[in-house]
């Protein structure tokens, strides 16, 4: 189309080139309409625009205010974690993959660090294992309460968001407890976690739990009847769970189309099988029933949590193996082997047999796999995340097109992608 | 002679209106700082949190030191923008606004030192008319400022609010029907004298409520705020502007509020008049219309707080489908209920 411009010889040609490559992709389309002289109308939404969470960015075609055609568009918060973590021993990942999908951070570390734990070949103790699943469920409310919370604004209902937050902050103070950070806590290590839980923390979050079902019902008081609401989400964005399927969609939106697909379930790890409950699905696949399984899914979570509560063995809370987890502080000062165990590990790390590995575990926005590939030395020759939130962005298109704006913004809320996760 | 406007119920002097008009023009402007301080903090109760706090005495100086800051900004302008019009539209916004300020009355004609005032800007005979024609003319601020900025967002939301203002305008005129056909007059204080008795929002019950949904989506507040919807538009026919023009938008929005709630108080809560047969002091009248207005202010405030926004279509079908058909229906109802109670 614009063959006029010529591509400047020398030092510019790699930047032209890049460019040219980029122009050569048609952004809008103008896709057959039966009115030929219906005037679109190519709308830029993001990077930076209040409802893409994020940076995402959606070339819309209108036609007034019904989308013909979007066109997402990503790689805005490329971070190259993936690449970094070829660089660093296998336990000095575990922060930088906390921060792809920044929101589940507790899921990045345990996908990851279930991996590693499969290539070593080690047990993690029982404790460690439960200690998992409450950090685990209270990481999965917290990303769901911000899905509600942000997902209320994009509707307009502003007041949700607050009152999410308000939960979300007394999480926070159990996260801060347990590993003394708030957010990205690089609790999980490869063996179990960190530290034990202090004391109190089990009579604090089993409180949370409690007042966080009576908000969970204060929430849905607020919308589940509300008619603005059961207007702007009952049919909209509706695709069903074959096509859903397709496109690799897993988690929440799955199970809203009417497929019980879990992983906690199907394939269970860090002792999800020993806990009751329940895997809340929908019927039609619209919004509506992606709103309602998440927010069933937050007292699914409460029940899970209790239950970890309850039965939570004593024990270590890391693998007493010391060629893997540090040994704990006392013994370096009386241990000679102690202190060479400490001084290898923070060195040089571990050591990883050679071999590859993938292990899903379920995140609050699907299947999170994290593929490992291991050359034998304590860094990781390759390190990749299959993350939900890359696959289920793939439904924008098909789930909006030929609906309102206003109903593409409530599908992408409903969507939930986190686009750190995304672009990794 | 016939008048060929309007024929005025009660003109003083000359001094005594501009005095007047100086009055009204800085209560008015006054209530302006005084709805934002209330949305902000009225809305951060509703959330859990406390609002503005820090600037004066409970944050009461917030409002003063956004205006300042948005005052003393650059005055930009996009490249794609049509010039004047961009200046132009902001302040047709705030124009409108004000005078429809001049006909809400805050008392009936009082003795003040032996002059004779009415406690309003101007009694017109075709009183919410007046109102009516200011409105319409206000939809031009929204319109010319969101294409003028060229800006595809703004040029969305300019063409939402010209589609809402014209749907709405329409259920709100009939919706006023009842309450005018009851009175016998269109003048706001021959209005407000009528609901000596009984206030309208008892028996004009359904065309109360169509006045107040039809002022949610005049004045753009949520749940019908879609010409500014932050989610899906950016800002709407604002998303350019920027600095005192922003201002200028922001102080229209929240003056509309303010008439919309004094135009409610006036026709359906008995403007100055006090329940049980209290009947105080004529000095306080100003002071009752303020409080009502006041009141029904929190109640825009309190639907913010809780609704979500429609959706375009479904706005468009609630007011068309919906609001219209009711509003003619009370209208014809009211008839019939008048003729066969006045013959």
């Amino acid at each position: 189309m614009t063959d006029t411009t010529e591509t400047p010889a020398g030092a510019s040609a790699a930047i032209s080139d890049y460019r040219k490559q980029e122009e050569s992709i048609t952004l809008s389309s103008s896709p057959a309409t039966d009115a030929p002289d219906t005037e679109l109308l190519t709308i830029n939404m993001g990077p930076h625009h209040p409802s893409t969470h994020g940076v995402l960015r959606l070339i819309l075609t209108l036609e007034a205010e019904v989308v013909r055609d979007v066109k997402p568009i990503i790689g805005y918060v490329h971070t190259g974690i993936e690449k970094t973590a070829e660089q660093k021993a296998y336990w000095k990942v575990i922060p930088v993959i906390e921060r792809m999908d920044y929101v589940s951070y507790y899921f990045n570390a345990m996908a990851y660090c279930g991996a590693v734990e499969k290539l070593l070949d080690i047990e993690v103790p029982a404790r460690a294992q439960y200690l998992r699943v409450i950090h685990l469920e209270l990481n999965r409310i917290v990303s769901h309460l911000i899905w509600l919370g942000t997902s209320a604004i994009d509707l307009g209902a502003i007041s949700v968001w607050w009152y999410c937050f308000r939960e979300r902050e007394t999480i926070l103070d159990l996260f801060e407890m347990s590993s003394g950070q708030r957010i990205h806590t690089r609790y999980f290590q490869v063996g179990g976690v960190i530290e034990d839980v202090p004391r109190g923390w089990v009579e604090r979050v089993r409180r949370f739990t409690k007042t966080m079902r009576t908000r969970a019902d204060q929430y849905a008081a607020l919308l589940d009847k509300n008619e603005i609401v059961l207007q702007r989400l009952r049919h909209t964005g509706v695709l069903d769970a074959d096509t859903l399927l397709d496109l690799g969609v897993t988690g929440p939106l799955l199970r809203a189309a009417g497929n019980p697909w879990d992983l906690r379930k199907a394939a269970p790890y860090s002792s999800y099988d020993h806990f009751a409950f329940r895997i809340p699905v929908g019927a039609t696949g619209d919004n509506y029933d992606r709103y309602r399984v998440r927010h069933a899914e937050i007292y699914e979570s409460c029940d899970i949590i209790d239950q970890a509560l309850d039965g939570l063995p004593e024990g270590p809370f890391i693998t007493e193996d010391r060629k893997v987890a540090l040994p704990p502080r006392h013994e370096l000062a009386t241990s000679m082997e102690a202190l060479i165990h400490h001084f290898k590990l923070v060195t040089e790390g571990f050591r990883v047999p050679p071999g590859e590995i993938y292990y899903p575990i379920e995140s609050p926005r699907g299947e999170l796999g994290c593929f490992v590939r291991s050359d034998g030395s304590s860094k990781p020759a390759r390190v990749h995340m299959r993350d939900p939130s890359f696959h289920n962005l793939q439904m924008t298109a098909p789930a909006t097109r030929g609906s309102y704006i206003a109903d593409l913004v409530a599908t992408l809320a409903m969507i939930d992608p986190i686009l750190g996760g995304v672009d990794r | 002679m016939t008048a060929v406007f309007a024929v005025v119920g009660h003109a003083e002097a000359w001094w005594i209106q501009i005095v007047k008009s100086l009055i009204l023009f800085i209560v008015g402007f006054s209530l302006v700082p005084v709805a934002l301080m209330m949305d902000r903090k009225l809305l951060g109760r509703f959330q859990g949190r406390y609002g503005p706090n820090r600037v004066g005495p409970l944050g009461a100086l917030q409002p003063m030191a956004d205006i300042a800051k948005l005052i003393s900004k650059e005055q930009f302008r996009p490249r794609t923008s049509t010039g004047f019009l961009f200046a132009l539209a902001p302040a047709i916004s705030v124009l409108t606004a004000s005078a429809t300020f001049a006909i809400l009355p805050f008392g009936d004609v009082v003795d003040i030192f032996g002059a004779k005032v009415g406690l309003y800007g101007v009694d017109v005979s075709i009183g919410i008319l007046f109102a009516f024609a200011f409105s319409a003319i206000s939809f031009y601020g929204l319109m010319l400022g969101g294409w003028a900025s060229g800006s595809r967002y703004s040029f969305l939301g300019a063409m939402r609010s010209a589609a809402q203002l014209i749907s709405y305008e329409v259920s709100m005129g009939l919706s006023l029907l009842g309450v005018i056909m009851t009175a016998g007059t269109l003048s706001l204080t021959g209005i407000v004298n009528a609901q000596n008795g009984m206030w309208y929002f008892i028996p004009q019950l359904v065309g109360f409520v169509i006045f107040m949904t039809a002022a949610f989506a005049e004045t753009n507040r949520p749940p019908f705020d879609l010409p500014e919807a932050d989610a899906e538009l950016v800002g709407g026919y604002n998303t350019e502007y920027g600095g005192g023009r922003f201002a200028s938008y922001y102080a229209a929005e929240y003056f509309n509020m303010v008439i919309a709630s004094g135009l409610a108080v006036t026709l359906f809560f008995g403007g100055w008049l006090l329940p049980f047969g209290i009947h105080p002091p004529h000095w306080v009248d100003p002071f009752v219309v303020l409080g009502k207005t006041i009141l029904v202010m929190a109640f825009f405030v309190w639907i913010r707080a809780t609704l979500p926004r429609l959706r375009y279509d479904q706005l468009m079908s609630l007011g068309w489908k919906i609001l219209l058909p009711l509003a003619t229906l009370n209208a014809l109802v009211t008839a019939i209920i008048v003729v066969v109670t006045h013959s």
